[in-house]
C-alpha cells in the first residue's frame, strides 16, 4: 500500500497506536487480577481472559490488565481490583467470566461500581 | 487485530546480544508457548534500552517492570511467576550500589528518569523491524509536513532550531544544508555518515539498530531541503545488525511509498542506497568517506572545495551524522522553539553519549546539552564501581581530551568542553578510576592513531609514529625534559600542518593530560616511577 497523503498516514497511525498503547500509558485505569495458586484454582485465568477480551471488544484504550499474587483472602478468589485514577480501589470477590464482563460495562465504562460483588473498598492514601 | 495483555520487550541491541539476549528471547517464546500464554503475551525484540551494563535487559508491560542480566535459565521463573501469576521476580530487578531493594519499573530507575530522550525516544520501546510501530509514534508525520513546505522553509526551521552536527565537529546543520542547496548543479547527494570509528563510541550503531526509520525520515527531509534525489548511508562494515535492520526498514518505507517516486504525492522523489566501508577510522572524515565511496583510497581531500560544492562524483553533497539526522523529524514536528527549550543557548537539544569504562551503569544515554559531567558520572552513571576513586573522563573519544576530577562540574556541550580543553566530539565518554596510569592510557590512544593514520600527509604519518615513541619512552622511564619539549613542538606541527582532523587532533590526549596531570608526567620523567603501578619499570620497584 502506497501512502498518498498525511490523512492516510494518520489513519494508519491511529490503527498502529493500538498495538503499542500498552507500553506508553503511565496513567489510566488498572484492573488487577489475583493470580496466586488459589486464584488460578478458583478460575482467575478465565476471569482475566474474559476481561482482556471484553476490553478489546469495547475498544477501551486507557485500561490495562495486570496480575498480582495471593492477597491472603483465598476464600473469596478470584479477586479483581479496579483502580481508577482519583478513586478508591475497589476489590471484587468470587468473580467469574460473566461477572467480569458485566463489571467492565458497568464500572469501567459507566463508572457504576457493582456493589453486590464488592468485598473491599480502599482509599489509595493520597 | 490481535490484542495482547502483556508485552515483553527483549533488548536485541548489540551489547545485550553479546550477553546472550537472543537465546533469552528464544527460550522465552518457547516457554510462553509451553505454558499456553502465547495468545495473551507478545514477545518483541527491541533496540537498546541503554543500560548495557545490566544486560541482557528485559521490560515487561503494562507494569513496565525492568529485569536485568536475564539468562535463559531465568525464563521459566519469569513466565511462571510474572506472566502467569503476576508476581515480580525480585532478584532480577535493578539495584543501585547503595540500594537494598530492587527498583521495579524502568521509569523509577535514576539511570532512565534523569535522561531526556529525543533521538532515543523509540529505542527500547518499539520493534525496530516494524514501520507501523514507528508510525504509531508519529513517524513520517514530519516528512509529510516538510513536503508541504518550501525547501528553504525547511532549512530555515533547522537553522532556527540551532541544531549542530553530532558527529564531532558541531557545524550548524541548517547552514550546511543551505550551502548545499545553494550550490550550482542539478544532481545533488545526501550522505548519512554511519562510519562510527571513534573508540568507545557506538551510539550511531544503536540508533540505527533501535530506530532505523528515524534516520530514514531525517534523510528524506534533508534531501528534500537540499534538493537531492539520491541518498547514501555509509556504514561501518562491522555493523551487521544495523545494516540488516536498515535494509529491512528501507524495504518497508518503499512499500509504503515513503521512499521512491512522488512521495506523498508531492512530486519529490528520493531513495537511499547502502554503502559499506572496510573499517578505516579516517573514512569517518567526510572527504575520505566520499573517496572511499567513489572506489578510491580512503584518504581525505584538500579543503576547500568543501563537499557542499564539490562532493561525491564532483557534485554538491551534504554529509550528516546519524544522530544529527535522527533529530530532524522531531524538530520539524515540534518546532524550533521546542528544540531550543532543551540544552543550552549555543547548543540546543540533547546529546547521545556512550558511557564506558569504570562506571556502574555503562551504556547508552541521552541528556540535555549542558548537563554537568558530575551528573552524568554519579547520577546517571551510578558512580565508580568497587569503591575506587574517579581519576579522569575522556570526552569525545581518542581525539578528545582527558578531564580531571577538578573539572567534574564542566557543562557537557560543544563550547564548554572546548573551553575546558577537551571536546564533545561524537559522544564517547570513557571513565577511568585511579587504577589507571595516565601515561599508559595515552600510549594506548597513540597506538590507535599510529595505526589509523592513512599516511597521506607527512605531519600525521610521521607525527603519530614519533609521538607514540616519545610517550612510550616516558612509560619506560627513559624520557627527559627535552622529550617533553619535543612533544610540544611536534604537537604544534601536527595541529598546524596535518591535512585532516585525524592528525590535527592526535596530539590532543597528550596535551590535555600534560596540562591536567603534570604530576604523573613528572613522576615518570623525574622520579622514574609510575604512581598507579602500571608502567613496566615501576612494577619492578613495587
Amino acid at each position: 500500500m502506497k501512502m498518498k497523503s498525511l490523512d492516510e498516514l494518520k489513519k494508519l497511525r491511529e490503527k498502529a497506536q493500538e498495538t503499542i498503547r500498552l507500553r506508553e500509558q503511565e496513567e489510566g485505569t488498572k484492573i488487577v487480577v489475583g493470580m496466586g495458586t488459589c486464584g488460578i484454582a478458583a478460575g482467575a485465568r478465565e476471569v482475566m481472559l474474559a476481561l482482556v477480551d471484553e476490553l478489546q471488544k469495547k475498544n477501551l484504550k486507557d485500561v490495562v490488565v495486570t496480575q498480582t499474587g495471593c492477597a491472603g483472602l483465598c476464600e473469596k478468589e478470584p479477586l479483581v481490583d479496579v483502580i481508577r485514577p482519583g478513586e478508591p480501589k475497589i476489590t471484587y470477590g468470587y468473580m467469574t467470566a460473566e461477572k467480569a464482563r458485566s463489571m467492565v460495562t458497568s464500572h469501567i465504562v459507566n463508572g457504576q461500581v457493582i456493589g453486590e460483588y464488592v468485598i473491599a473498598r480502599e482509599d489509595s492514601g493520597d | 487485530m490481535e490484542f495482547f495483555r502483556s508485552h515483553v520487550l527483549v533488548c536485541s541491541g548489540v551489547n545485550c546480544s553479546f550477553r546472550g539476549s537472543r537465546s533469552v528471547r528464544a527460550a522465552l517464546v518457547e516457554e510462553i508457548r509451553a505454558q499456553g500464554l502465547d495468545k495473551e503475551v507478545r514477545v518483541i525484540e527491541t533496540g537498546c534500552f541503554g543500560l548495557c551494563e545490566a544486560g541482557p535487559v528485559m521490560v515487561i508491560y503494562p507494569e513496565a517492570v525492568h529485569y536485568c542480566r536475564v539468562v535463559p535459565d531465568d525464563v521459566k521463573e519469569i513466565v511462571e511467576e510474572h506472566l502467569r501469576k503476576g508476581r515480580i521476580v525480585d532478584r532480577l530487578l535493578y539495584k543501585g550500589e547503595a540500594q537494598v531493594k530492587g527498583v521495579q519499573t524502568w521509569r523509577q530507575i535514576d539511570f532512565y528518569s534523569r535522561q531526556k530522550r529525543v533521538v532515543l525516544r523509540n529505542c527500547g520501546l518499539i520493534d525496530p523491524d516494524s514501520i507501523d510501530e514507528y508510525i504509531a509514534r508519529e513517524g513520517y508525520e514530519a516528512l509529510g509536513r516538510a513536503l508541504r513546505m518550501q525547501p528553504m522553509e525547511v532549512i530555515q526551521a533547522v537553522k532556527d532550531s540551532g541544531l549542530r552536527g553530532r558527529g564531532g565537529a558541531g557545524f550548524p546543520t541548517g547552514l550546511k544544508w543551505d550551502f548545499t542547496a545553494r550550490a550550482a548543479g542539478d544532481q545533488k547527494y545526501l550522505i548519512c555518515n554511519a562510519d562510527e570509528g571513534e573508540p568507545g563510541t557506538f551510539k550511531d550503531r544503536l540508533i540505527l539498530e533501535g530506530d532505523p526509520h528515524s534516520v530514514i525520515e531525517g534523510m528524506a527531509i534533508a534531501a528534500y531541503a537540499i534538493g537531492a534525489s539520491k541518498g547514501f548511508i555509509y556504514f561501518r562494515g562491522e555493523y551487521k545488525l544495523s545494516i540488516d535492520r536498515l535494509t529491512h526498514a528501507l524495504e518497508q518505507a518503499r512499500a509504503y511509498g515513503l521512499l521512491g517516486k512522488n512521495i506523498f504525492d508531492s512530486g519529490f522523489s528520493f531513495d537511499i542506497e547502502i554503502k559499506v566501508g572496510a573499517g578505516a577510522y579516517v573514512c569517518g572524515e567526510e572527504t575520505a568517506l566520499i573517496n572511499s565511496m567513489e572506489g578510491k583510497r580512503g584518504e581525505p581531500r584538500f579543503k576547500p572545495p568543501y563537499p557542499a560544492s564539490v562532493g561525491l562524483w564532483g557534485k554538491p553533497t551534504c554529509v550528516n551524522n546519524v544522530e544529527t539526522l535522527a533529530n530532524i523529524p522531531s524538530i520539524i514536528r515540534q518546532g524550533a522553539d521546542w528544540f531550543r527549550s532543551i540544552g543550552t543557548a549555543k547548543c540546543p537539544g540533547t546529546k547521545v553519549f556512550t558511557l564506558t569504562g569504570n562506571i556502574n551503569n555503562a551504556g547508552l544515554i541521552e541528556v540535555p546539552m549542558g548537563i554537568t559531567l558530575r551528573e552524568v558520572v554519579y547520577d546517571i552513571g551510578g558512580g565508580i564501581p568497587h569503591g575506587r576513586a574517579f581519576k579522569m573522563a575522556q570526552t569525545g573519544g581518542t581525539s578528545g581530551g582527558c578531564l580531571p576530577e577538578a573539572l567534574l562540574d564542566v557543562p557537557m556541550d560543544i563550547d564548554s568542553l572546548a573551553t575546558a580543553g577537551s571536546a564533545l566530539g561524537s559522544g564517547a565518554l570513557m571513565i577511568m578510576d585511579d587504577s589507571h596510569c595516565i601515561i599508559d592510557v595515552v600510549k594506548c590512544f597513540l597506538q590507535f592513531f599510529r595505526h589509523e593514520s592513512c599516511g597521506q600527509c607527512t605531519p600525521c604519518r610521521e607525527g603519530t609514529q614519533r609521538l607514540y615513541e616519545l610517550v612510550d619512552k616516558i612509560s619506560r622511564m627513559e624520557a627527559t625534559e627535552k622529550d617533553v619539549e619535543l612533544i610540544r613542538r611536534l604537537a604544534r606541527t601536527m595541529e598546524d600542518a596535518s591535512l585532516c582532523a585525524l592528525g590535527q587532533t592526535a596530539p590532543f590526549p597528550v596535551l590535555t593530560t600534560m596540562r591536567f596531570f603534570p604530576e604523573e608526567y613528572e613522576a615518570h620523567i623525574v622520579h622514574g616511577m609510575c604512581p598507579a603501578g602500571v608502567c613496566a619499570a615501576a612494577s619492578q620497584i613495587a
